[in-house]
């Protein structure tokens, strides 16, 4: 792999950080399975390209695919929390339709960005090198990112976010409201991804209504490949394990890439990749039972 | 400290990546990234393959082809990009539109070559046609629409309704049937639409539609060509018969189509590598539209179905399935 594709590779990895970290949110914080992701991700990328196409400063646009993303949270959470519909099925709901409003919100299904202003723009002209610039604010984006999680999880109002997840019965019992924090989590959930979707098609100059498909499985699969990795029970070790998790995940799918020369072919990718993930899972689990073994030898 | 073991762990999988740099030969390099597999583009990346080799670029020889797909995942075509303008290949060559938008966003030095993409303007990939202003130029395929209605009136006389099934997720797909709704009425025809997320989706939405309509018309269509089978199914059942925009939907049983052989598609994207190869600067190689467009015919399709092929059409066909 070269350099290029390596940094290219983080900066996927990066921008996918942000999902893993809205699915941490709702997966292991909230512990509500939301599939919303799928519609959101790729709702942030058409509501930034479409408002940057309509002249829009795309700093702004940005801010409106964060919250074109927590609305498609809110509602899954006014299905699951209001309606009393089952939340795997709420946001499966919110998932689906968000495809037709996507297309309605692009007008066609696939919106280019090239040549167009993005927030990467006022830094191409520096003098650095295309790619250096997007990694860099990505970075910086995700790390604020991750600091505001950590700083809100920490606090007594992201106390009670997680004891909803929990024990949510001890927070009805305490006074507090399970139904907010659910609004709450999901919203900001969601936000996080339509943030992601709006880098995504920012940095990559378009935004595809396809490009949702299998987002909540990446998003799962860094949360839980970050985890098993790096496990702790801090806040931050976590933060930092499913952005790292997402990280692996799209360098599982380079390595992949880059397999030509085990007789795999190109079709062979999705394959690759899963098992990739799943060494990685594994891995860590041999190595302690060789480890116990050893010790009762 | 189990935590930095892991950390460590992490960081030899990413050693490991880096490690796995692709052999380096003294010949051209072709990378073709391609969005999707199913025949059409399949066939369109043979037809460049076979297109090279008869310009003498061949494989083992001078020429490496590297290929990959992205599954449908636009995030995987982003990183089939990055992978490859690292590799600092002679030619890029997108094939669909997401493909080549992502290899457009990752390069301004290395040459990109488009090719089955519908709307080239649209897609923002150049903007001006005759003399690309930048490192990408290519080939669109945008399918003779205003001739499949012409088709269509002719196979069935009397045409009142066309049936049409198609993904509104695909770029490719919007513009076409927004071509088939102005011909169809400028021809008082109505359109009657389904739409298929997947190619699961196709039969259901066929059937929807079957009995309102007298003929079914298959876009170019990613969707649609994975699952062309069962749309054929779905129009002997209903004794409607189904006009093609893809030759390739003939042979699956689809009456007429008028429209590329997508091999030749590739073999025409091999003239643009080969001029890119050798040195043409692109901003004097013009963006095209994808020549050929042939009628297929097949008349045992019609045969079961009861559909007698004008004899006008079978004099013109330069196939017909027997």
């Amino acid at each position: 792999m070269s350099l290029f594709a390596f940094l290219g590779t983080i900066e996927i990895g990066l921008i996918y950080g942000l999902v893993a970290l809205g699915v941490y949110l709702t997966f292991r914080i909230l512990d509500f399975p939301d599939l919303t992701v799928d519609g959101s991700f790729p709702m942030g990328g058409a509501v930034a390209a479409t408002a940057i196409i309509a002249g829009v400063n795309p700093w702004i646009a940005t801010i409106l695919a964060v919250f074109s993303g927590a609305i498609c949270g809110l509602i899954t959470a006014f299905l699951a929390v209001r309606c009393g519909i089952l939340h795997l099925l709420a946001s499966i709901l919110t998932m689906i339709a968000a495809f037709s409003i996507n297309i309605r919100i692009m007008g066609r299904p696939n919106v280019a960005l090239l040549g167009e202003p993005t927030i990467f723009t006022p830094f191409d002209n520096l003098g650095f090198e295309q790619l250096h610039v997007h990694l860099a604010l990505v970075f910086i984006l995700v790390l604020l990112s991750s600091l505001f999680i950590i700083r809100l999880l920490n606090s007594d109002f992201g106390l009670g976010l997680r004891a909803t997840g929990v024990n949510g019965r001890m927070v009805a019992a305490q006074g507090g409201d399970i139904g907010f924090y659910t609004y709450f989590g999901l919203a900001l959930s969601n936000g996080f991804v339509g943030f992601a979707g709006a880098l995504f098609a920012q940095s990559n100059s378009f935004a595809d209504v396809t490009s949702g498909t299998g987002t909540i499985i990446v998003g799962l699969a860094a949360v839980i490949l970050g985890q098993t990795l790096l496990s702790g029970t801090r806040i931050w070790v976590a933060v930092l394990a499913v952005i790292l998790g997402s990280i692996l995940y799209r360098l599982a799918v380079a390595f992949a890439l880059s397999t030509g020369m085990f007789g795999m072919q190109a079709s062979d990718l999705n394959l690759v990749t899963a098992a990739l993930v799943a060494i990685a899972l594994i891995a860590p689990k041999m190595k302690n039972k060789v480890l116990v073994k050893s010790a009762k030898g | 400290m189990k935590g930095f073991k892991r950390l460590s762990l992490f960081c030899t999988i990413a050693m490991l990546a880096i490690g796995s740099v692709n052999a380096f030969a003294q010949t051209y390099t072709v990378s073709v990234s391609q969005i999707v597999e199913h025949p059409a583009l399949d066939a369109t990346r043979q037809g460049l393959l076979d297109g090279l080799k008869a310009k003498g670029f061949e494989v083992g020889k001078n020429l490496e082809f590297n290929f990959q797909t992205a599954q449908g995942n636009p995030a995987i075509a982003v990183q089939i990009a990055k992978q490859f303008v690292g590799e600092k290949p002679d030619v890029l060559v997108g094939i669909a539109t997401p493909t080549a938008q992502a290899l457009v966003a990752s390069t301004k030095t290395i040459p990109v070559i488009f090719t089955a993409v519908t709307d080239p303007l649209g897609a923002k990939l150049v903007k001006n046609l005759e003399h690309p202003e930048a490192n990408v130029t290519g080939l669109s395929d945008l399918a003779p629409v205003a001739q499949h209605v012409d088709l269509m009136m002719e196979l069935v006389p009397d045409l009142k309704a066309i049936g049409v099934v198609y993904n509104p997720g695909e770029a490719n797909a919007v513009s076409a049937i927004e071509l088939l709704k102005s011909a169809a009425k400028e021809k008082n025809i109505k359109v009657v639409e389904a739409t298929a997320l997947k190619s699961a989706d196709v039969q259901g939405a066929a059937r929807i539609i079957a009995s309102k309509v007298q003929v079914i018309y298959a876009p170019v269509d990613n969707t649609i060509a994975s699952a062309i089978d069962a749309l054929v199914g779905v129009g002997n059942q209903a004794k409607v018969p189904i006009v093609g925009g893809s030759t390739s939907f003939v042979k699956s049983g689809a009456v007429a189509s008028l429209g590329f052989d997508y091999y030749q598609v590739g073999i025409q994207t091999a003239d643009y590598v080969e001029a890119v190869l050798k040195g043409k600067p692109i901003s004097e190689i013009p963006v095209s539209f994808a020549k050929g467009s042939d009628l297929f015919l097949n008349q045992k399709a019609a045969d079961a179905l009861g559909i007698t092929i004008p004899e006008s059409m079978l004099k013109r066909a330069s196939d017909i399935t027997k």
